[in-house]
């Protein structure tokens, strides 16, 4: 049974990253906008969280949790909210091509996080070559108080720090605001088709800004979650860019819905642990294992296609730039 | 809701309208605005970090790159490896076909060079060992490519994703490659076929590298007739422009999709065999390809699609990449600086496009209507 409700919390741990990220990115692709600098994103959001929890420790002796946890999150959201604008600005208001700004923003963000993670491990104690903060992480890797006495059920599921349960928290809240209310109905109409939104009234660019950047922040606290449970709070260069990606495949798995969002982030983080957690596995094998989820990704990526149904589709005008004065 | 009413009175402050009346010179001056004000914050940026002053950082580059005696020629080799990527990608670019998988495709031609190393090496004459490299690789890239552009022609399953899920797989198999044929447990197979020398790609005039970069000049000149003259390269622009106009003028649009992206494979995979068998020190790693897939996209679209362009813009970005990373030697981080330049550059790039687009229109005082 503890194997059991180990790999499950594993499970969990490593599927709230990929639910930041692509609840992010569903909240962005549903405002019309393909954001293919996800990875980036989480990269630096990822690294500023570092940055914040180094400057904090140096300039205190002691270190309070409730506050180091404000200064990481802070410092992740400045940071990805940052990088997110610069996306924004080219995309909304100069209009360039989507996936060339995207991916630039991917080569921009995974760069900076390397350096900036590169010159804090520079200044690293000791001779692992990372610095980290491992009081800092702990407090992110801290269960919740009641976990232990609920017998099975709590081991399994409640012994996740709470970054888990926040990733799970903002994607139902995310499914509620885009199915059922005025702001998600217009969001959708926006992302559908921008020019009947604007004819009714919409602030096209307002909604599209609005979206692309809280997108951005979501996907950022994957990055810190990552590198607090993980990467024990310091930087390496590291699969942070690689789960990026699996979250904007994630999207399509989950056909632009929140809620099956989740569901497909616990499959992939599964997919992501078993390889790990067979015993007596050669590491060849293990090696082939993680194909997985790559290839099922490709599988329900194409399986969605061919099956052309109206719900499952991509938001109508995804990837385009919107101009009212073109037709 | 009110302020839409009363709006009308109102004209707002900026607007922009469609310009399609640019004059080359025109554009061309504000790319040079763009590029200028890119590497000015490029030089900034390693201002921050070294204290350099912006005039020492950029002859530290140039020295560290195209101006050094022993660096030019890994510099021109990066240049010539590169370039080759961004002109595999550019057919299907042109095609409006989001290929972000040359890093994959790529791979797998690296992969098919070692695996005939290292299966045939010692059971061919040279000629066919390097003849039989050469077919594998192309062929391995070619279906790498074609995969995804089979399910896009049929079932218009997204590109993007796909060929960029196909880069994991290549990454996968490669470690794979690796661990399998490994004897030393490193999970690293070090110089392949060190003592035997077999399937070492020949050396043109006795010097290393050069017959890659003549293979690239000749693939600059081949791809650039190849889109400006040939029926299949207009086949191609129709395409990109509108699907339903290429239909409309009897084009198969489901082919021309197949068949560019064979082509793009195809070069990918010929990189992918220079990559390994033209190195002096052949050897597969996982990382071999270090990103210039993805880096390949960004210079392709620089370079507007335009093949010798594209030469000056790989020059400028493996010129940001190596010369930013030994600007910041002193610092002892590896190379990710480079790869923050450039994406700072193409940034300036993708925003001074914008007033080449479009017209700004500033409120006038008395509105005469």
């Amino acid at each position: 049974m503890d194997i059991i409700s180990n790999l499950i919390t594993q499970t969990l741990g490593y599927s709230s990253t990929l639910l930041f990220g692509s609840t992010g990115e569903i909240i962005t692709e549903k405002s019309g906008n393909l954001n293919l600098g996800t990875p980036g994103i989480m990269s630096i959001g990822g690294v500023c969280g570092v940055v914040g929890a180094y400057f904090y420790t140096i300039s205190v002796p002691e270190i309070v949790p409730i506050i180091s946890v404000l200064i990481t999150l802070l410092s992740t959201i400045l940071g990805s909210l940052l990088s997110t604008l610069i996306y924004s600005f080219l995309t909304i208001t100069l209009r360039a091509n989507q996936n060339v700004t995207g991916l630039a923003l991917t080569t921009f963000g995974v760069g900076l996080a390397n350096f900036i993670g590169g010159i804090i491990n520079n200044k690293a104690e000791g001779s692992s070559g990372i610095s980290a903060f491992p009081e800092i992480a702990t407090i992110y890797q801290t269960k919740l108080p009641f976990a232990e006495k609920l017998g099975f059920i709590g081991k399994a599921f409640l012994s996740s720090g709470f970054m888990t349960y926040l990733a799970i928290i903002i994607a139902i809240l995310t499914a509620i605001v885009i199915k059922r209310t005025r702001v998600g109905l217009n969001l959708r109409a926006v992302g559908e088709n921008p020019a009947t939104a604007d004819a009714a009234g919409i602030n096209v660019n307002r909604y599209k800004y609005c979206a692309t950047c809280l997108g951005g922040v979501i996907s950022g606290l994957g990055g810190l979650h990552f590198v607090m449970q993980y990467l024990s709070g310091g930087w390496n260069k590291s699969a942070v860019e690689q789960f990026g990606w699996l979250s904007v495949a994630l999207v399509i798995f989950a056909v632009w819905r929140p809620l099956l969002g989740i569901l497909g982030s616990v499959l992939f983080g599964a997919l992501y642990v078993i390889p790990f957690s067979i015993p007596n596995l050669a590491p060849k094998n293990q090696q082939l294992l993680e194909l997985l989820p790559y290839v099922v990704t490709i599988i329900v990526l194409t399986i969605s296609s061919m099956r052309k149904k109206r719900e499952q589709q991509p938001p109508e005008s995804l990837g385009t730039t919107y101009f009212r004065e073109e037709r | 809701m009110s302020k839409t009413n009363s709006g009308i009175a109102k004209e707002p402050l900026i607007h922009f309208t469609k310009r399609d009346d640019i004059t080359g010179f025109k554009s061309v001056l504000w790319h040079g605005v763009g590029l200028l004000a890119g590497l000015i914050v490029c030089a900034v940026f390693i201002m921050l970090f070294t204290g350099l002053n912006p005039i020492e950082v950029y002859v530290k580059m140039f020295q560290g790159t195209f101006g050094g005696e022993v660096t030019r020629l890994k510099a021109i080799h990066h240049t010539a490896i590169l370039l080759a990527i961004s002109l595999a990608v550019t057919p299907a670019f042109k095609m409006k076909f989001w290929n972000i998988g040359a890093e994959g495709q790529v791979l797998i031609g690296a992969l098919a060079a070692a695996y005939c190393m290292l299966q045939f090496g010692d059971t061919m004459e040279e000629p066919l060992l390097i003849l039989t490299m050469f077919l594998t690789c192309m062929v391995a890239g070619m279906i790498w490519a074609m995969i995804p552009a089979i399910f896009k022609a049929i079932w218009n399953t997204n590109e993007t994703l796909f060929t960029l899920m196909m880069n994991y797989v290549a990454i996968t198999l490669v470690s794979y490659f690796i661990m399998v044929k490994d004897r030393s447990g490193r999970s690293d197979l070090g110089i392949l076929n060190e003592r035997t020398g077999y399937g070492y790609l020949p050396k043109l005039f006795g010097q290393d590298y050069l017959l890659n970069i003549a293979v690239v000049i000749l693939i600059t000149v081949l791809i650039f007739v190849y889109l400006k003259f040939s029926k299949q390269g207009y086949e191609i622009a129709v395409v990109g422009e509108s699907q339903n106009t290429a239909k409309y003028i009897g084009i198969n649009v489901k082919k021309v999709i197949i068949r560019t992206m064979a082509i793009s494979g195809a070069i990918c995979g010929i990189v992918g065999l220079m990559l390994v068998a033209g190195s002096p020190t052949p050897s597969l790693k996982e990382d071999i390809v270090g990103g210039m897939g993805f880096t390949a996209i960004l210079v392709s679209w620089m370079a507007k699609f335009n093949p010798i362009i594209m030469v000056f813009v790989s020059a400028l970005v493996v010129f940001l990449g190596d010369g930013g990373a030994s600007a910041t030697d002193a610092l002892k981080i590896d190379s990710s600086v480079g790869e923050v330049l450039t994406a700072i550059i193409i940034f300036f790039i993708i925003g001074c496009e914008f007033f080449t687009r479009y017209k700004i229109n500033f409120r006038k005082r008395q509105k005469g209507e």
